[in-house]
């Protein structure tokens, strides 16, 4: 209840407003409604859902429209087909478009709708997805904004009509924390930095002056917690990226690194380095209190908490190599999940949905991102090769991204794939890019 | 037999691309001749006894690590030998060993590879009498390479630990 008023009153203060729905023509419970019309967990085998992203009306239209296809093109489970092969001009996006002719070049779905100015100056938008095979409106809406919010309001339709096909939570009104890279390699340039899921607007957070890395976003605030070398020891940092204000994380006695937030965004857990020996370890942001999670002899890093909070997977050579472990929140009980033959494995970051676990492999001499499920078991390789690092994922939890880096003088750059491998696509930047962290969904 | 030969001059082949390699990427480091996160950008010539370019150049201010690991060879043992002695003479320096790590780790875990490389040698000069308050660590991980290059001639360069005079914080 309070969280919906929150979020509620965040999007207004983005200058958003939800005009409910369109004239939906249909009543709840409809013969012709589905609840949803792709099961994407079912597994791999799926066929993506044709559908046909016409231009809005008005002048604004167009644009609104290509932000949206493109969104699909990079989601995997919808499939946007080519303007040119539409049979029709939709003249009115309030009428039903012609399904059978929409039927021939087998489309499933077909997105209409307009922009418009209001005497206030301030946007309308309006969309309407209709079903081909029943000629039926299943689901519209109307948003008002700011007209410099136009391509948020692509992304919040985009998820509307994600959410109303797949029946999941969308991901395109979201952004990424990232490391902007520039300059040779061996004196590299690193700056903390933010985009839209889609690469655009990307803003500077930091200057480069520090050297700065793992950036991760905090799930309920505007704050990002990071690595960065400054003048004494490196250590963990928190940004509040609207007000800029920096704070450094507790006072340990060593090298701080790898932070990862609590899932209520009260607490930071992290790796301490003391001797030759690095430790997991929380502090809660509100008390300052700080409490030792490992005691090993060896490397314990990349913590990261389940959803619920009451586990946290890690990375461990405890056992000889780097392997992946799951433990208490509180410390204690940790069991090893990885065990493929000759692996090591690293990076561990748990599925905001709880189903699974994503991962670095390193395997012959091959970088792999993959994911497994919290017990171990039901691994499943998404992409291979020299050399991927650092999932993260989207916050529905059906995408990861991670960054590829070919080695060598060249540098990295930031990709996203589905869970399943199906699709995958680079995420534009105009430098080098890696350490991607996807923050929560914004609406 | 002349499969022999051939192989043989294979290996002379490898040998050889090796080394050639191992030219183009040392002249990557520290072309801005700063100080910190490698070391010293020197040329070659005259160095005073005492001054940064005499440890740099006569002593050797790095030693080299196996892939992950953070053992001191016998040749990394013997460089930190001819350092503690030199350290020793010179007690005006502050002292920051820098441990660093190739690219083939991932990122979190090449910190704490790298910081306990700098922990091995620092150990073994205090080992050697140099006194602990003289000496911090720093770990730059995989950021900071030397050479810069897609082979194991580039990766073993940048697989070390670095002692740096008056490094940062001194």
């Amino acid at each position: 209840m309070s969280e919906t008023k929150l979020l509620l009153s965040r999007r207004q203060a983005a200058g958003l407003l939800t005009g409910g729905l369109l004239g939906a023509g249909l009543m709840p419970g409809s013969a012709f409604a589905q609840s949803k019309y792709l099961d994407v967990r079912r597994g791999s085998n799926f066929q993506p859902v044709p559908i046909a992203v016409t231009n809005f009306a008005g002048d604004q239209g167009p644009a609104l429209s290509g932000i949206i296809t493109n969104n699909f093109a990079r989601s995997v489970f919808l499939q946007p087909l080519e303007p040119r092969s539409f049979p029709e001009q939709i003249s009115n996006p309030d009428a039903p478009p012609r399904a059978d002719a929409w039927r021939m070049i087998n489309a499933q779905f077909v997105v209409t709708g307009r922009v418009a100015r209001g005497a206030d100056g301030r946007m309308q938008t309006q969309f309407r997805l209709w079903d081909v095979s029943t000629g039926q409106q299943v689901t519209g809406q109307q948003y008002v904004t700011d007209p410099n919010n136009a391509r948020r309001v692509a992304h919040i339709v985009s998820d509307a009509i994600f959410s109303r096909i797949t029946g999941e939570k969308g991901f395109f009104d979201s952004r990424v924390v990232f490391i902007d890279e520039t300059g040779p390699k061996e004196r590299r340039i690193k700056k903390l930095s933010i985009m839209d899921q889609d690469g655009s607007n990307v803003r500077n957070l930091t200057q480069g002056d520090d050297l700065v890395v793992t950036p991760r976003f905090s799930p309920s605030s505007q704050d990002v917690a990071y690595m960065s070398f400054g003048k004494g020891e490196p250590r963990v940092f928190i940004l509040n990226i609207e007000t800029g204000q920096r704070e450094v994380v507790g006072n340990f006695p060593g090298m701080t690194f790898s932070p990862r937030f609590s899932p209520d965004g009260q607490k930071i857990i992290m790796s301490l380095s003391q001797g030759s020996a690095s430790n997991l370890f929380t502090m809660d942001l509100r008390s300052r209190a700080t409490t030792r999670l490992t005691d090993t002899a060896g490397i314990d890093t990349s913590p990261s908490y389940s959803p619920d909070g009451t586990q946290v997977v890690f990375e461990s050579d405890r056992g000889g190599t780097q392997q992946v472990y799951v433990m208490n929140a509180g410390g204690g009980g940790a069991k090893r999940i990885s065990y493929s033959e000759g692996a090591r494995y690293s990076t561990p970051v748990w599925s905001p949905k709880g189903d699974f676990i994503a991962f670095t492999r390193q395997k012959g001499g091959s970088f792999g991102i993959g994911v497994m499920k919290p017990d171990g078991s039901g691994e499943r390789i998404i992409t291979d090769g020299y050399h991927n690092e650092g999932p993260t994922w989207a916050p529905n939890g059906l995408y990861v991204m991670f960054f590829r880096d070919p080695g060598g003088g060249g540098g990295p750059k930031i990709f996203m794939a589905d869970v399943f491998g199906r699709g995958e696509f680079q995420v534009p930047t105009q430098n080098y890019g890696s350490d991607p962290a996807w923050g929560p969904l914004l609406s | 037999m002349s499969f022999m030969i051939s192989a043989r001059s294979l290996k002379i082949a490898a040998v050889l691309s090796i080394g050639l390699a191992m030219a183009a990427c040392s002249k990557n480091p520290n072309e801005d001749g700063t100080n910190g996160a490698g070391g010293l950008g020197l040329g070659a010539g005259a160095s005073t006894p005492g001054s940064q370019q005499d440890f740099v150049v006569n002593v050797g201010d790095r030693v080299f690590f196996e892939s992950d690991s953070t053992e001191l060879t016998s040749t990394a043992q013997a460089t930190l030998d001819k350092q503690a002695t030199w350290l020793a003479q010179y007690g005006q320096y502050s002292i920051t060993i820098e441990g660093h790590a190739d690219e083939r780790g991932t990122r979190e875990y090449n910190f704490a590879l790298g910081a306990r490389r700098a922990e091995a040698a620092k150990s073994y000069l205090a080992a050697r009498g140099i006194p602990a308050s003289r000496l911090r660590t720093i770990s730059y991980g995989k950021e900071r390479p030397v050479a810069v290059c897609n082979d194991i001639s580039c990766w073993s360069q940048n697989r070390r630990a670095v002692t740096v005079l008056g490094g940062a914080n001194s």
